[in-house]
């Protein structure tokens, strides 16, 4: 009897491990997460190089999908060690004082092909907003793609240095390519 | 016996001389940022230094090419008489000068892409890619920049040197018919 009812704890759980579709993203998988700022009219996109996630995604219950992506700041590269070496600092990133950029979904309203809008918080530089994104998602070989795009601004997080005002817009334009692995 | 009679030909076109004056103040321009602004700490004023830098180089690339159409198209006064082996120098250095006027503006072009940077023409007229954002691209693509730069800034030093040379020890036109024109 005991026997029985373990292995019927082992059998839910692997069932609901199997439910739950625990995706995992990693830059290894072919993830991507960029941001794109404007400087002197002249947009530039560059990449952070290291994040992790955790999206649950079932595509008959879209509404119970959740996510949750944590982007390590300090690994954004601009391409020039100068440029990479001031936004670390604390009047940019503060990537000492605050290592991680948080978004954590709390509502996901299902959208048309699967796709969804994820309503969560982003946490940036320690202060929290609510944001909407539209996601689409798609099947690869590799997995299971999120893909979305939405603006932010640098301000509203106490992002930049007075002295750049006027040449680096407020706009900040966030894209992510997010390949869900097992 | 008209002023366009290619054989009596002893002064260039108006244009000619305009583009010749033009573009060689833009080389100094581009020249001059391109070795103070490397040296320049993070800041704004760097960050502008670059895109002007990179909207004279789209100047000289523009004003070169229209030169070169119109050299093509307009026969230039010959040379003064001097030695064989003076005139293949002078159409040697002409010609490497006409070759990097196209060439330096070109590889800052690609190096610019190359490290993830669209040319913006002006800040208003964004210029195409031409290649994709490479770290390996970008770092050769600097180097032939500077370098053929170097190149460009010593030939024209030698053409400055031999148009003063005509002027002073020669005492012949050379020089002074940059100064004039024909219509």
């Amino acid at each position: 009897m005991r026997n029985r009812l373990t292995w019927f704890a082992v059998a839910v759980a692997a069932g609901g491990l199997a439910l739950a579709a625990d995706l995992n993203i990693t830059p290894a998988a072919g993830s991507k997460v960029t941001a794109t700022i404007k400087q002197e009219g002249v947009e530039v996109e560059s990449p952070f190089t290291k994040f992790t996630g955790r999206i649950a995604y079932d595509p008959a219950k879209v509404a119970a999908s959740t996510a949750l992506l944590e982007v390590d700041m300090a690994s954004f590269d601009f391409g020039d060690a100068a440029y990479n070496d001031e936004v670390r600092k604390k009047s940019w990133f503060d990537s000492a004082t605050y290592p991680k950029a948080k978004f954590q979904s709390t509502s996901i309203t299902p959208a048309a092909a699967g796709g969804f809008q994820a309503t969560g918080q982003l946490t940036v530089k320690g202060k929290v907003q609510t944001i909407t994104v539209p996601v689409k998602v798609s099947a690869s070989a590799a997995g299971t793609v999120f893909d979305g795009t939405f603006n932010i601004s640098r301000k509203a997080f106490g992002i930049g240095d007075p002295v750049w005002e006027g040449t680096v817009d407020d706009k900040v334009v966030v894209k992510f390519h997010l390949v869900g692995g097992k | 016996m008209t002023p366009r009679d290619p054989m009596n030909v002893t002064t260039y076109t108006r244009t000619a001389v305009a583009l010749h004056w033009l573009v060689a103040g833009f080389i100094l321009a581009g020249l001059f940022m391109g070795w103070t602004m490397t040296d320049m700490a993070i800041s704004p004023a760097r960050l502008k230094m670059y895109n002007y830098h990179k909207w004279v180089g789209v100047t000289v690339l523009t004003l070169a090419l229209l030169r070169l159409i119109w050299r093509l198209t307009h026969r230039p006064p010959p040379l003064v008489t001097m030695p064989r082996w003076q005139q293949l120098a002078a159409h040697g250095g002409h010609a490497l000068l006409y070759l990097l006027m196209l060439v330096v503006p070109l590889t800052g072009w690609i190096y610019s892409n190359a490290t993830g940077y669209r040319v913006v023409y002006l800040g208003k007229l964004p210029l195409p890619n031409l290649v994709a954002k490479d770290k390996a691209l970008a770092d050769f693509w600097h180097g032939a920049h500077e370098l053929l730069a170097t190149v460009l800034a010593i030939t024209i030093a030698l053409h400055v040197l031999a148009a003063l040379q005509h002027h002073f020890l020669h005492k012949d036109n050379t020089l002074r018919r940059m100064f004039q024109w024909r219509r």
